[in-house]
């Protein structure tokens, strides 16, 4: 399974990375190679098999929707690299 | 020895009985810590004025108290993959470099509660993505007993800062095999527990299907008295199991006569370096000696194992990630002109090698169009993998195996060549994917002095039983006493 450099740009666009051609080529190859061998799983019918998504059968825990207030807002807005006053500062969107 | 080379439950006793304050055992932990980190480099940040303050409080406490618990007085290493209130917290990122988080996760509280001293917080691969702590953005640590060889990872300062001395017991999370693998490596006791056993509330999270915090300590003694701070409910944690948490040191009883223990056929292949299988078999050996009878078990599915797991720790991890975008924490590139730019440019500075290869594997496996074909498969096969150890349970106590197919290997060794690497994992992932607990005990050492690690795997919620097993063959054996010359 080889990627293409067009499919390993478009990979590098949707997790927000960037990469210059040497970085790209690198990933490329290896990107290639987990695929080749995560292929193996191809010589298995799973056709009727259940997914797992949790390993322990347990039903999904239920609790009241109760709003509660966080102490430290400061402390958390304090850890922003850009902020003004209780905002977070970002760059210009539109 | 110095205090500290001791055990948790050794110095309990000790401070139980005024023989020494806590005040004695951070100043041997410090000590030891000035002496050795240099060469060994386990610790992002230290919290040395902070330890002496907690200790100072802790010998008041304990000067009025006749019982006390385990814990109090006693100096903890956490990986800094756990959020610490006021104290830097990295995930051996460069992303988070200065972090300083606004809470602490629930394994912290508990510990705290119960009065541990925090040394520090401990070195690991870049969010916890590694096996040989190679790919932390802080510096690699170093094997204890051979400064030429890796610790192992993800937990690779935490099992080195507890192997050297520089902490008595810490913490680890493991998700495809950080705890177990590097104390194997090591020569360190490291738990998996159940997967949903301990709460993960406040662990930076990797692969949240898989990930989970256990203790990582010298002894099988100190395991159990650290699961019983760890374990239980945490309803701020959804995956936190609702289930009764038992006194873990009631399981340290020196028999298994009669348990029915299986060794799975296929863990005894090609790759499983001759030194290790020796010491393997001999452990089996002596518990068949003990009085268990062992039997020869088959996982029909192990090989798929390693690929199923880098199929869903990637896609998982490239969701948990995307959460690091430099604009509410973290790293951000300040020259970035619009939102996506920031995100972009903050992500690929902040982001190491190893980290930034699983987000893209991640993302590609998830995308339009190969999401069936990927990760919906790659869970059909989990299925088939929990089967066979659920089959091998009807009828076995705890199956025995290796942790790990060598012994630490050198740094650089395998760097350049990730699936080399990722098939180091290849005892361990499989106990992730079925969410068993698991566990690593010391059971010998190569001809060159390197540690040798057997593995118990469990069913769901039978920790008990392998602490029962590990603590049967260590009251047989010496190997946990040894201690690495540095």
């Amino acid at each position: 399974m080889k990627l293409s450099p067009d499919e390993v740009k478009k990979i590098v666009e949707l997790a927000r990375l960037e990469m210059n051609s040497v970085e790209m080529e690198k990933y490329s190859t290896q990107l290639s190679n987990i695929l080749s061998f995560v292929e193996k799983l191809n010589e298995l019918d799973v056709s009727g098999i259940e997914p797992t998504a949790h390993a322990i059968s347990v039903p999904t825990p239920m609790r009241n929707d109760e709003p509660a207030k966080f102490k430290n807002q400061e402390e958390v807005l304090s850890q922003a690299p850009d902020r003004e006053g209780r905002f977070f500062k970002v760059p210009k969107v539109i | 020895m110095e205090l500290c080379d001791l055990t948790i439950h050794e110095l309990h006793e000790k401070l139980k009985k005024r023989e020494i304050r806590s005040l004695d055992i951070v100043d041997s932990v410090f000590k030891r810590i000035r002496s050795v980190e240099p060469k060994i480099h386990s610790y992002i940040t230290l919290t040395e004025e902070l330890a002496f303050i907690q200790a100072q409080t802790s010998d008041a406490m304990m000067e009025k108290q006749k019982d006390f618990p385990p814990l109090m007085g006693i100096p903890i290493g956490l990986k800094d993959i756990f959020l610490t209130q006021g104290i830097q917290t990295t995930c051996g990122s460069k992303i988070l470099e200065g972090y300083i988080p606004p809470y602490d996760a629930t394994t912290v509280e508990k510990l705290k509660q119960n009065g541990m001293i925090l040394t520090g917080k401990l070195n690991m691969d870049e969010f916890a993505m590694g096996s040989s702590n190679e790919t932390s953005s802080f510096g690699i640590v170093k094997n204890p007993w051979d400064l030429e060889r890796i610790p192992g990872g993800s937990s690779g300062g935490s099992v080195a800062a507890v192997s050297a001395g520089e902490c008595i017991a810490a913490t680890g999370t493991d998700t495809g095999g950080s705890i177990r693998q590097p104390a194997s490596l090591c020569g360190v006791v490291g738990l998996k527990p159940t997967y949903g056993r301990v709460s993960r509330y406040g662990v930076i999270a990797f692969a949240s299907s898989l990930d989970q915090v256990g203790p990582l300590t010298k002894d099988v003694t100190d395991s159990a008295l650290m699961m019983n701070l760890l374990a239980g409910h945490d309803p701020r944690d959804s995956t936190s199991l609702d289930e009764k948490v038992p006194d873990y040191t009631r399981s340290l009883i020196p028999d298994i006569k009669g348990w029915r223990l299986g060794v799975p056929k296929e863990y005894f292949v090609k790759g499983l370096d001759s030194e290790v299988e020796k010491s393997i078999r001999e452990a089996i050996r002596l518990f068949e000696k003990l009085g268990a009878k062992v039997d020869e078990v088959s996982l029909p599915h192990t090989d798929y194992g390693v690929p199923t797991y880098y199929i869903l720790a990637p896609a998982e991890a490239s969701s948990n990630l995307a959460r690091y975008d430099g604009i509410r924490y973290g790293y951000r590139q300040k020259e970035a002109t619009t939102l996506i730019d920031l995100y972009k440019r903050s992500r690929t500075k902040g982001f190491g090698v190893e980290v930034k290869r699983r987000i893209m594997l991640g993302t590609y496996v998830l995308s339009a169009g190969y999401y069936d074909a990927y990760y919906l498969k790659a869970q059909r096969v989990r299925t088939l993998i929990r089967r066979d150890f659920e089959k091998i349970f009807e009828n076995h106590d705890v199956i025995l195996a290796p942790t790990s197919p060598t012994a630490a290997w050198k740094f650089g060794e395998k760097t350049d060549d990730p699936l080399k690497m990722y098939l180091s994992d290849i005892y361990t992932i499989n106990v992730n994917l079925a969410g068993l607990p698991g566990m690593s005990i010391p059971c010998g050492f190569t001809k060159s002095g390197l540690p040798i690690g057997l593995q118990l795997i469990g069913s769901h919620f039978q920790e008990e039983k392998l602490l029962r097993a590990a603590y049967t063959y260590e009251q047989s054996t010496e190997w946990h006493k040894r201690r690495p010359k540095l």
